[in-house]
């Protein structure tokens, strides 16, 4: 019974749980604060409901089908995530990417980084209640949606980066087209800088809260706005840069406010420097093939990807033996690095501040879930449970409640076999 | 005659059919302003009745650890709190459908009943959102009620006497002295905002912290009646503040009278959401101090201009 009261012995705290069905989560995640009146005293967090099994289906398929697979771990830095992949796989196997498809990955990156700020700010409006905010910021996503469907077909899978380059190229038109959103988003942006500089609610509400200082960054393994809001001189573009990003001039947008505050400035700064970014590439893409064409069997060996999502640095090991599946297949998500800041700025904040400092780092748990591990409080043993266990395990929930299944499974049992 | 004559100002008109009618209007008008700020199309005009009628044919469910009786009487009493306080009110004439000497003070009282059931209903809904959210409504009570009272009062004040009526009265002898209580009636709007729960001061149902606060448990029947009370109580909220600090065109035609009251109250619903678009949700603790450093000081301020006024003016 999740929304019970649970008063704790000796003291007049209560246990509220915040998931893992609650509206200010967009995924189910679970978060147990303890409150003395509004105050937090004590927070946990419990990863694990979003489990997918991705790591090891991509070991089960081969590379042509982990493209697709890959690019589905995250809903909006999907673009982040196979091209992290890819490099990887690319290290691998050597393939020489050609200039063009580099200059490609980042114009599309780039934009996918612009529609998860915009994203991000509305999720922040309304998480402080500012709904305005919310409807304004993700009409103008809308802008870079279309751009994205127009480049690549898709809204939010966008299939662009493939091993040896990419799949679409690019078209004069296209490019007319991009730079003329680009030029309407640049206005808006900064419309939302003005408000977030000037507004009273709005820097009432973040300024203080979720204070993740430079050393408590490090020490914690904060990553991306999040770390960078805190003074962390961090990005991957710039410090391991891949893709065209060494031809690219930028600056990295750091902030001194520790804070949701500074967080939001960050990410404001990010998106004007994404911009610009957008500008060069389009400006200074150069000519010839798009794509080289890669072995269907990647030769054995290792590698690891990194690239900078807009939530942080996103990290792919890839193992290869030579056959056309990969043998290990790792994913670092970046939320899975900033979760573990959350209970740290939680401390001492009120329950109102809970919403928004958890969307602060930008939390995309499916993403992060990696596995559920049982222990059984009475034994204290832990044990994983294997595909067959969990059948059984439903059939016995099942059968309690008076409904059996156990000749449907022995029926499937052997249609399988 | 004489009861039938009351029976049909007390059920149909201003009674309760008008109320219902222009509360659900009311809402209306908030959600479509709220919407076109925000860019949206938002509701058509029957929304909120539709509203209503689909409340009204889901199914009640009562939590299992509620206390039965106090669960279902809260939003009976919340409406009923509402629709009583109305009847004290002038509306377009100067004359209030019932009044006597002190009758502001009944208002200003049952206008805080729908607060106190929206705390008993959410601290006996025995879920932890519904409790946070009855405790914050509670304590927000506290913020907001003073500077509410000081600046309806001041307004009283000046007038000399203690019924809405006579005060309409007063300020129709003396046409422009309603100009006095100016701040009084920015204070009271602000606190109009914390009375109605509306954003920035929507702290006891914020969605995101406690689901819907004191009425998370609530469904159904009741859930549509609280809601009816909440836009009752921001009709009947709005024309309280209409007759203390916007008293004029009260007398003469009716039909005029009628049409600026609508305007008057129309026009509070507007402000209610434009600050609903324009505003983020403040924390308890910020809105309490915003409240008795700021506004509560400002309240007392028009109760000074009130008394000198009436000191060196009036006499």
């Amino acid at each position: 019974m999740p929304n019970k009261i649970r008063k704790l012995p000796d003291s007049g705290d209560v246990q509220v749980p915040i998931g893992p069905q609650h509206p200010s989560l967009k995924e189910p995640e679970s978060f147990l604060l303890t409150l003395r009146g509004e105050k937090i005293t004590a927070a946990s967090v419990r990863l694990g409901y979003n489990h997918r099994g991705i790591e090891k289906a991509c070991e089960e398929r081969t590379y042509i089908q982990d493209l697709y697979l890959i690019e589905r771990v995250c809903g909006i830095c999907s673009h982040a995530h196979l091209t992290c992949f890819v490099q990887a796989v690319e290290e691998i196997a050597a393939i020489e990417v050609p200039k063009r498809a580099q200059y490609i990955r980042v114009v599309v990156g780039e934009l996918e980084r612009i529609h998860s700020h915009l994203l991000w700010l509305g999720v922040a409006g309304h998480e402080i209640g500012f709904d305005t905010l919310l409807m304004y910021s993700w009409r103008d996503r809308e802008i870079v949606m279309d751009i994205l469907a127009d480049l690549a077909g898709n809204r939010v899978h966008y299939g662009v980066t493939t091993y040896g380059g990419v799949k679409r190229d690019i078209t004069p038109e296209q490019i007319k087209d991009v730079l003329k959103a680009v030029d309407t988003l640049e206005e808006r942006t900064k419309y939302y800088i003005e408000l977030a500089k000037n507004e009273e609610t709005i820097i009432k509400r973040l300024s203080g809260v979720g204070m993740l200082k430079h050393d408590d960054a490090l020490r914690l393994g904060a990553v991306g706005p999040t770390a960078r809001a805190g003074g962390v001189d961090r990005d991957t573009r710039r410090d391991d840069p891949y893709a065209a990003y060494p031809e690219m001039k930028f600056k990295v947008v750091i902030d001194d406010h520790a804070d949701v505050y500074g967080r939001t400035l960050v990410r404001m700064g990010e998106l004007m420097e994404a911009y610009s970014i957008i500008r060069q590439a389009l400006t200074n893409m150069p000519e010839g093939v798009f794509r080289v064409r890669a072995p269907r069997r990647i030769p054995a060996g290792e590698a690891t990807g990194r690239y900078e999502a807009p939530r942080g640095e996103d990290v792919h090991y890839v193992k290869s033996n030579g056959s056309d599946k990969p043998e290990r297949v790792k994913i670092r998500a970046p939320t899975l690095a900033n979760i573990q800041a959350v209970t740290h700025m939680l401390e001492d904040r009120y329950l109102a501040d809970m919403p928004i400092v958890v969307a602060a780092i930008d939390p995309c748990f499916s993403c992060t879930d990696r596995l559920i591990g049982i222990k059984d409080l009475r034994t204290d043993k832990k044990q994983t449970l294997d595909w067959d266990n969990l059948r059984l395990s439903g059939i016995k929930w099942y059968q309690k409640r008076g409904v059996d299944f156990s000749r449907l499974n022995e029926k499937l049992k052997r249609s399988f076999k | 005659m004489d009861i039938l004559q009351q029976l049909f100002n007390i059920f149909i008109f201003p009674g309760l059919l008008f109320l219902f009618v222009f509360a659900l209007a009311a809402e209306f008008i908030d959600r479509r302003l709220y919407a076109r700020f925000q860019n949206r199309m938002g509701p058509p005009w029957f929304q909120p009745l539709a509203d209503f009628i689909k409340l009204l044919a889901k199914e009640d469910i009562i939590p299992q650890e509620a206390d039965v009786a106090t669960f279902k009487l809260m939003p009976v009493l919340a409406l009923t709190a509402t629709v009583t306080s109305f009847f004290y009110i002038p509306l377009w004439n100067e004359q209030a459908l019932f009044s006597f000497n002190g009758d502001i003070i009944v208002v200003l009282y049952l206008l805080t009943i729908p607060t106190l059931t929206y705390f008993l209903g959410g601290w006996y809904s025995r879920s932890v959102y519904s409790m946070i959210g009855a405790v914050r409504s509670l304590t927000q009570l506290f913020a907001y009620e003073v500077p509410l009272f000081m600046s309806i009062l001041a307004s009283a004040l000046l007038a000399g006497t203690w019924s809405l009526s006579g005060m309409a009265v007063f300020y129709n002898d003396h046409p422009w002295y309603w100009l006095f209580n100016l701040i009084g009636f920015a204070t009271a709007l602000v606190a109009l905002l914390g009375k109605l729960e509306k954003v920035p001061f929507d702290i006891p149902e914020a969605e995101t912290e406690i689901v819907a606060g004191s009425f998370t448990e609530y469904s159904g029947r009741m859930l549509a009646l609280f809601r009816l009370s909440i836009n009752v109580e921001m009709v009947v909220g709005a024309s309280l503040l209409a007759a203390v600090f916007l008293p004029f065109s009260l007398d003469g035609n009716l039909v005029l009278g009628f049409a600026i009251y609508l305007f008057k109250v129309i026009s509070i619903v507007a402000f209610i959401a434009l600050a609903r678009s324009i505003f983020a949700r403040l924390r308890l603790d910020q809105m309490i101090n915003l409240c008795w450093r700021f506004f509560a000081p400002i309240g007392f301020l028009q109760v000074l201009i009130n008394l000198a006024i009436k000191g060196f003016f009036l006499k």
